[in-house]
């Protein structure tokens, strides 16, 4: 697959090159392998086609670009390939925070220490989903129910995001939840659709077909503020229209999952330097504000000390929830 | 009648100059990505889809879907001829495909799988076109309890009609479920049976061990036994494609069993794989011929290959009015559906009906266009069966080892393909069914999921395998089909204590 599909890039890269960019320190000579640690169709693999496609439009390089799907173990196989790719500036690793997080909670081999951060380039939004004939008009109606009642939340994974939030909603909002983990998010749309689960708190992009339809509804969004209005997805309301979920008396500010960018360990500066610079071109382009609208992320850059900050933050509050949960691993 | 009036719509979209060009590119490539083991049709998919985002969406999901049929019938090819299925759903195939071809009926068997495959494929979109709305309803009565349900069927339908001693049956099991369960668990989130190599997290994949299996496997008995040590001389001859393929309405009760059981595994939506070993263990238990199956039986072919198709074809629906995949394909295609701006889900079929409406009639204009180019490949196909087993086997060799690393580019992964090699050759050796431990490798921890997320509903409690009519109906037909032969068994001793001595050598060549 890999020698097919390089071939077709450098015939159609030899057939564009030619505008080489402005002289930078380092510039790649050789092709360069995007791995998206999610299968084909996920999010994490949309993003990594989708910058692989800008790349190729703009000829932001001269080198041809392929992506592998490493999905394997919720994405430890990508990340566990970059650690073993360390120095070599010819593997780009997309993921999310799976990166901190999976480390945190389970034995697989590798840190994000392991791995040269690079960026976290776009925030996907969670929300409160429950199924649209269910009586509860807000977040509050729906912890009140939940205090009494057996309550199903499902999720995409175990002790990722999705369940980390669930803990959060059970120790903010004074409820026990039975927590399901699904393969992946789409999945959890479908049993929620059929009855089976509660609730879930899905992304928005995993979820926006089956609330066009009406099947299932938004109660609140983690988010600090409002989402912005955009087009409407139902005859009357957009994601604009979603209260956020700390107005509703539960009290989560913000829950955001980024979407995190990584070359293996032991790459030089000047290495990071250039890719840093690639992606903040991608990054300017239409077709990335393009990608952001359809998929309903929000749009951020984070690096160097800032992108290190979120980090350290982020693991904190997660060693707090994981230990309260006894999830960490000795 | 309003599906006629838009199905007849979609024709118009359907049917036109670059439609139909678009068809046929697309075919020719998905038959030679279903060809080259391990490309295979979602790889192939996947690196088609950048080439569409310039498209309409509905021309591109026609490029696309044509592949996917393309790499269906191409996955079949290799099962035949070499005994290498490239897909999951192609194991089965090569239960009677591969004894028929050695048997120097290469284009029998070839012309008689891509005939049934047709045929299921008809019936899977005839399903979508009539029961769109009623099919989207069912698919949505399936929780977890259910899944396990349906998984539970497969297994029960496969294993209790097993031609194996049961207890060889359950060890093969045995370990292909802990082969499956290699990896992450999705329900813990912890690895598990890693045994110290970091690599092994991603688990074991299917076409590592299927090549293994089946290709290196039978290669080591086939240097053994002198008997496959020459070629085959099968004669190349055209007539024989159309005589196999007129000889299908002999079959028809094979075939409409089978394509309902595919379709109904393609809706509920256990899979095309799944499907096709359940159809192939019930075809053995009913067909007249049942004791011979696994020495190249005709209705050996036509069960898993029709019930794949209708499988494989039904198992799109769930995929646009849901928005869940049915397949790995599918799940590609449903990331095209994003980026092209669409989104799958219940409102498709209101908001973008003629994106809809003509890939439905794209799905009968395109599996007419594939199964037409690819019965004029099956003499060229047949032809290399006559290459001399010394040149054939190299090159299965090198097939295998390209096709293991390609998966993901691992090293780890020819080795263990090599070592899947052995275990398959102690398996022939020592009469051990390799079907049972594939299955349980492909579903495997798809079953395991749904049983713990079931037990976490009910909290423990099995109840939930008879909450409604539905678990209940699929858990008891479980049952009974896991029990039928033990049945069968005693009353059939009761009759006449001794047992023929043919009987023995038939249950012998019966193992696969």
């Amino acid at each position: 697959m890999r020698g097919t599909s390089l071939f077709l890039l450098s015939v159609s890269a030899a057939v564009v090159s030619g505008s080489a960019p402005a002289c930078a320190a380092w510039q790649p000579q050789k092709p360069i392998e995007f791995v998206a640690t999610a299968g084909p169709g996920g999010g994490t693999d949309n993003i990594a086609r989708a910058v692989q496609n800008i790349i190729t439009k703009y000829k932001l390089t001269d080198q041809p670009i392929v992506v592998v799907n490493k999905a394997g173990g919720s994405g430890a196989e990508g990340y566990v390939y970059g650690k073993a790719s360390a120095g070599d500036p010819y593997k780009v690793i997309f993921g999310t925070s799976n990166a901190w997080q999976q480390p945190l909670v389970s034995k697989v081999a590798f840190n994000y220490t392991d791995l040269t951060p690079i960026a976290a380039m776009a925030q996907d939004e969670f929300l409160l989903w429950v199924k649209q004939d269910s009586p509860y008009k807000t977040a509050g109606d729906y912890l009140k129910a939940a205090a009494t009642g057996d309550f199903k939340m499902g999720g995409a994974q175990s002790k990722d995001t999705d369940e980390v939030l669930t803990r959060m909603i059970e120790k903010a909002g004074h409820v026990k939840l039975t927590y399901i983990p699904f393969k992946s998010g789409a999945e959890t749309a479908v049993q929620l659709a059929g009855g089976h689960l509660d609730s879930h708190v899905n992304n928005p992009s995993e979820s926006i077909g089956q609330w066009r339809g009406g099947t299932q509804r938004p109660l609140c969004v983690f988010s600090p503020k409002r989402l912005p209005q955009g087009a409407k997805v139902t005859a009357s309301e957009g994601w604009g229209d979603v209260p956020t979920c700390a107005e509703q008396g539960l009290d989560i500010k913000q829950y955001e999952q980024p979407r995190t960018v990584w070359l293996p360990g032991k790459v030089t500066p000047e290495q990071a330097a250039y890719y840093v610079d690639l992606m903040k071109k991608v990054q300017a382009t239409p077709e990335w504000k393009d990608y952001i609208d359809k998929s309903s992320q929000i749009d951020t850059f984070l690096t160097g000390a800032d992108f290190d900050k979120f980090i350290k933050e982020d693991l904190e509050h997660l060693r707090q929830v994981a230990s309260e949960q006894g999830w960490l691993v000795k | 009648m309003d599906n006629l009036q838009e199905l007849l719509h979609g024709f118009t979209i359907a049917v036109t100059v670059p439609h139909l060009a678009l068809m046929a590119v697309g075919v020719l490539l998905g038959i030679l990505v279903g060809v080259l083991p391990g490309l295979g049709a979602p790889n192939g998919v996947s690196l088609l889809l950048p080439l569409t985002f310039g498209m309409q969406p509905v021309s591109a999901i026609i490029l696309l879907s044509s592949m996917y049929w393309g790499a269906l019938f191409g996955g079949s090819v290799t099962s035949i001829l070499f005994n290498i299925p490239g897909e999951p759903s192609s194991v089965a195939t090569t239960f009677d495909g591969y004894p028929m071809a050695r048997d120097g009926r290469p284009t029998t068997a070839l012309a008689t799988a891509f005939g049934s495959a047709a045929f299921g494929a008809l019936v899977g979109v005839i399903l979508i076109t009539f029961l769109a709305s009623w099919v989207a309803q069912v698919a949505l009565a399936f929780g977890p309890a259910e899944y396990f349900a349906v998984y539970f069927l497969a297994f029960a339908s496969f294993v209790g009609m097993g031609g194996a001693a049961p207890i060889k049956t359950v060890v093969a099991l045995a370990i292909g479920f802990a082969i499956a369960a290699i990896g992450i668990d999705t329900v813990s989130g912890s690895v598990r049976l890693t045994m110290g190599i970091d690599e092994l997290v991603k688990g074991v994949n299917f076409v590592v061990a299927v090549m293994g299996l089946f290709g290196i496997g039978e290669l080591l008995v086939a240097v053994e036994e002198e008997f496959h040590a020459r070629a085959v001389s099968s004669k190349i001859d055209w007539r024989e494609v159309f005589r196999a393929v007129g000889r299908l309405p002999r079959h028809s009760v094979a075939l409409l069993r089978s394509a309902a059981i595919g379709c109904w595994m393609g809706i509920t939506p256990g899979g095309p794989t799944a499907a096709s070993f359940m159809s192939y263990g019930i075809a053995r238990r009913f067909s007249r011929r049942g004791r011979y199956f696994g020495t190249g039986e005709v209705e050996g072919i036509i069960s898993p290959e029709t019930a794949d198709h209708a499988a494989g074809t039904s198992a799109l629906l769930p995929m646009l009015s849901l928005g869940i995949p049915g397949s790995a394909t599918a799940a590609v295609m449903m990331g095209g559906l994003m980026i092209w701006g669409l989104n799958p889900g219940p409102m498709l079929f209101v908001d973008q009906k003629d994106f809809v409406w003509g890939l439905i009639a794209s799905m009968y204009v395109g599996n007419i266009v594939a199964v037409v180019l690819v019965l004029l490949t099956v003499p060229v196909f047949a032809a290399l069966m006559r290459i001399p087993f010394v040149i054939i086997a190299p090159l299965i060799v090198i097939i295998c080892v390209v096709g293991a690393y390609s998966v993901s580019n691992s090293y780890l992964d020819v080795v263990m393909m090599l070592g899947f090699g052995i275990v398959g050759y102690l398996f022939k050796k020592l009469f051990y069914p390799l079907a049972p431990l594939v299955l349980a490798i492909v579903i495997g921890d798809k079953a395991e999921d749904a049983f713990r997320q079931s037990m976490l509903m009910s909290k423990g409690s099995l109840g939930i395998f008879f909450a409604n009519k539905l678990v209940t109906c699929l858990v008891v037909g479980g049952i009974a089909l896991l029990l039928l032969p033990l049945v069968l068994q005693f009353v059939g001793l009761w009759r006449k204590p001794a047992l023929p001595a043919p009987e023995t050598t038939a249950q012998e060549k019966v193992i696969i």
